[in-house]
This record gives C-alpha cells, structure tokens and sequence, in this order.
C-alpha cells in the first residue's frame, strides 16, 4: 500500500467545477492537502460541502479538472481512502446488523466471489470496539440512536483501513460525549500518520477540533493552518452578511491565545 | 404425477422464483421495476414470435430480457437527464414499449399464438398439456422446468453475488467508493428480474409476477431484519400463497393466478396486523418496565 504514496500530496485537486444540471456548485477549486493533518471543512449551507467531498470520491461527475490521490487517479488508489457519508445517506431500516454494516468496509479488498473472512470479522469487530459499540454487534441497526448510527459508519471506515478519511459531517445528531469520543478517534488516526478531512458545522469547536482549515463557499476562500487563516476577516468572506454569528465569532477568536 | 400436482409444482416454483428475487427489489425501493418489466417484455416476446415464428424458449428469453434491460436502461435515463422522478420516467417507459407490444400481436394476429388474455393472466391450469419431451420421454411440463431452471439459477446469483447485491442495495455510494459499480449491479439484478418475469409470465401472467415479486419480500421484511432470513421467509410465503392459490381457485373454480395474488394479499395482511400487536404489547410492556423502575419502593 504504501507503494502508492510516494511524495505527492494525499489529495490535490485541480481546477475542480462540479456542475448540476448546468449551474455549477463548485467553481475553480485548486488545493493540495498536507499528509497527517486534521482537516476541518467549513462554509455556510449550500456552499458545496458534500459536493467536493461526494466529488473527490468519484460520485460525481466533474465539469472540469481532477483529482489526484498520491499523485494518481482515484480508480487505482481506492483502497487509500475511507468514506464517511453523512447518516442520512441511507436507510437505516435495511435488514442487517451493526457489525454487518461495518464488515462492509471489507468489501473492496475481497475478490468477486470473495466473502469476508474471520480475519475481516475480527477486523470489523476490532472497529466497533474502537467507536465503543461492541456490545452493539448483533443489534439490528435500525434500533440504533442516531449518535450510535454515526459511530457504526465511522466503525466501517476504520475497517476500510485506509490513510485519507473523507468524512460528511460526523459530528451531526450526535451528543456531547460522542462528540468528544469521536473527536479523540480522530485525533488518534491523526497521530497515526493519516489525512483526514471533515465537514463541520460548529465554528465555535473549529479551533478546538482542527489543526487545519478549508473555508469553502462556491469557490475555496482559504486553506490553511487554523491559526493562520481562521480569522473574522476570512469568515466574514466565506460567510457573507451573516453578522450576528460572525460578532459571536470574533468575539471568541478575540479571547483566543 | 398428477396434472393437478404439476400445476401446483409448477405454481410454487413460479412464486419461488420471484419473491427471491423480489426481495431485493422491495429492499431497493424498486418494487414497481418488477412492473415495468413484466409489462414492457410484451414487445420482447412478440418480436421473438414474429422473427422465428416458433415458441422456444430462448429466443423468447432474448427478446423479453433485451426490452427489460431497455426499459431499465431508458427508466434511468429519463431520471437522470430529463428531470423526472424515476417512478414518473419508468410510468412512461413500460406503457409505451407495453403498447407497441399490443400493436404488435394485433397486427400480426393471424401468426402469433398469443393473446393480451393470456399475458395478464397467465394459463397455469393448461401448463400440464404443454410438455417438454425429450426423445420419446415425457418430462411433463415445460414451464415447471423453466421456472425450475430459473429458481436454481437464482439461488446460485444471489449465493455467488450476495454481497455486491447486500452492498449496492444498502449504501450505494459506499458501494461505488469501494470499486463495486452500483449501476453495473442494477442491471444484472434488473436482467435476472426480467429473467425471472419471462419464466414465470406464461404460466402465471404479468400482474400476478408483479404481486408475487413484491409481496412475499414485503411480507417477509414485516417479520425479520436479517436479510438472509427474508430471503428464505419470502420464499415460504411465495409457495404458502401458491398453495393457497390453488386450492382456493380450485374449491371456488376460479382462476389459479388470481387466486394466488389474493392468498399472498391475505398472508400479508394477517402478518402486518400480527406485527402491530405485537409491537404495541412491546411498547406498553417497555413503558409499565420504566413506571416499575421510577415508582419509589416504599
């Protein structure tokens, strides 16, 4: 695996538009990601968000440009990347269960006629332990809380045992713990070398949360080390007119060492 | 054996042969492709007639199986590039290619031994009359070995492919990140569907495949959340309604496929009221729990 990693970034992307039925969503995007940085992605709703993550990993079609993972195309490098799709994405009355979903992760290392092994089980099993929920293995995943559904996906990434993890907002429905819980996943991925790259809502948690950050809105306004970039003046770009929340920002950014 | 026996046989395997199938239909939110399919194969069928003027059975599986797929093919088509909902798109598809199928076995009345009656209805009483004779041995009837033949390969398709279907029907763009085509896996579920639809449309007609694609899955997804086990339920309830069906039909001499779309509407009914029950006496049975654990001991 490592083979394919040689010195390029994890993912560039290059003179990105993505268009929906003709009006793009996504106009000019041009970045590189750093390797084995917590990358927050940020921008008001309807910003594109999911558009870039959907089109990274090849769900979309693209109007322009491309995407490189390690310097080559998303087909030969699928296994490097691991896909945490936002929750409603599916229907969680589907007849399976939580270890089931996240043996899933295992299934584009198995061969077509392959099925997943007991090493794959043992794997999958390992995950759901990692995100606290081996206890849950056997439950049918409709009769799991939202927060637990969210973990379950996250589980199933893990599984995937990649090195870049895209994820759609991980932290929506879920509660306060299982914030924390995942954040300290995260974090341990992080210090394991891997890029992650997560869609987030909640300014306030931005600089607790990330050692980068993407501000998207249409076009990528800035990427950048929090530090460096995460500013009222970038927000106020990317956000546009939303005053009241931007006051509450700088407010806090203010107070900020 | 017996005509009735081979009827009955013969009425299991077609019941079979679709809830299995079906099954993953109803999980896919594509219920109504099973419509589609079974409608828009009548063009499929009558150009096979019209063509080789004879009625074997490959040809006529070519036919039927390229306007399924065509129909899949155009539904998506539709929903994708012409602004429509696939429900709407596949409305259009079917009845349009189901008419042209009309036109043609009007239109070529004298050569195609084939009427509308039996298309939406299906014969299976007559099924022991047409049999499959292999030199000077009778085999008894052909539909029982084509619909035979089509539930055994069914079997083998969903055993082999199980977790591209499993995969593609739960998480469709994890499927696709993965390397695992959701729309390559959408039509060979839809061609086995059309499969499916060609075998057990003479015998049973095109509304009861469609009753018999979706009831048994639906029936069986009100019972279980393990999708092996709704495979397996959908099958028993496919062959409860076909033997329903025929004694139904045969103590009112009624029709045979009738009969059976009613008997699984019935076990479906019976099931989803069963299942209400049950979940409200679980319900109160959770919240007298809760009252219990708050109420003080004294």
């Amino acid at each position: 695996m490592t083979d394919n990693r040689n010195n390029a970034a994890p993912i560039e992307v290059h003179d990105l538009t993505v268009a929906y039925r003709k009006k793009p969503v996504l106009w000019d995007i041009d970045f590189s990601l750093p390797e084995g940085q917590l990358i927050g992605m940020v921008g008001p709703n309807g910003a594109g968000k999911s558009t870039l993550i959907k089109a990274i990993m090849g769900l979309l079609p693209l109007s322009s440009g491309f995407i490189k993972i390690y310097g080559k195309p998303l087909e030969i490098q699928r296994e490097l990347v691991g896909y945490v799709p936002q929750r409603e994405s599916v229907d969680w009355d589907f007849p399976t269960d939580a270890l089931d979903v996240v043996t899933m992760g295992r299934y584009g290392k198995l061969s077509l006629f392959g099925r997943p092994s007991k090493e794959d089980k043992e794997i999958a099993m390992d995950a759901l332990e990692k995100v606290g929920l081996a206890d849950f293995a056997k439950r049918q995943i409709s009769q799991l809380s939202g927060g637990q559904q969210q973990r379950v996906f996250l589980a199933r990434a893990l599984a995937q045992d990649a090195v870049i993890y895209l994820m759609d907002e991980p932290f929506a429905g879920v509660d306060a713990a299982t914030e924390k819980a995942i954040i300290e996943l995260l974090g341990e991925l992080k210090n394991k070398g891997k890029t992650l790259l997560v869609v987030h809502h909640d300014l306030n948690t931005v600089a607790e949360y990330f050692d980068w950050v993407m501000l998207l809105n249409l076009r990528l306004i800035k990427l950048g080390p929090v530090q460096e970039i995460f500013n009222n003046e970038n927000l106020r770009t990317t956000y546009g007119g939303k005053l009241n929340l931007l006051s509450e920002m700088a407010e806090k950014i203010g107070k900020m060492p | 054996m017996s005509p009735e026996l081979w009827v009955i046989f013969t009425a299991i395997l077609a019941a079979s042969a679709c809830a299995l199938i079906g099954a993953f239909l109803v999980l896919r939110q594509g219920a109504m492709l099973g419509d589609g399919i079974s409608h828009a194969v009548l063009p499929g069928l009558a150009l096979a007639f019209i063509i080789t003027s004879s009625r074997d059975v490959l040809p006529m599986l070519i036919g039927a199986g390229a306007m399924g797929l065509l129909t899949a093919f155009l539904t998506e088509f539709l929903s994708r590039t012409g602004r429509l909902y696939r429900d709407a798109s596949l409305g259009i598809v079917f009845t349009v290619l189901f008419s042209i199928g009309v036109i043609l076995i009007a239109g070529f009345a004298g050569q195609i031994d084939l009427d509308q009656e039996c298309v939406l209805y299906g014969e299976i009483a007559y099924t022991p009359w047409d049999t499959f004779v292999v030199g000077n041995t009778n085999l008894g009837p052909r539909a029982f070995w084509v619909l035979g033949v089509v539930f055994i390969f069914n079997i083998i398709f969903i055993s082999l492919f199980f977790k591209q279907l499993k995969i593609t029907s739960f998480d469709p763009a994890l499927a696709r990140t993965v390397g695992i085509s959701d729309r390559l896996w959408h039509y060979l579920l839809t061609s086995v569907v059309a499969l499916t639809v060609v075998a057990a449309f003479e015998s049973v007609g095109a509304i009861l495949v469609v009753a018999m694609l979706t009831i048994p899955g639906a029936t069986a997804f009100l019972i279980t959340r393990n999708l092996q086990l709704m495979l397996i339920l959908s099958v028993l309830v496919g062959v409860a309604s076909a033997l329903g069906g025929y004694y139904g039909a045969t103590l009112t001499n009624t029709s045979i496929a009738g009969f059976m779309a009613v008997a699984g509407g019935v076990i479906f009914a019976l099931t989803l009221i069963i299942r209400n029950v049950i979940d409200k006496t679980q319900a109160l049975s959770t919240v007298s729990l809760q009252k219990q654990a708050i109420t003080p001991i004294n």
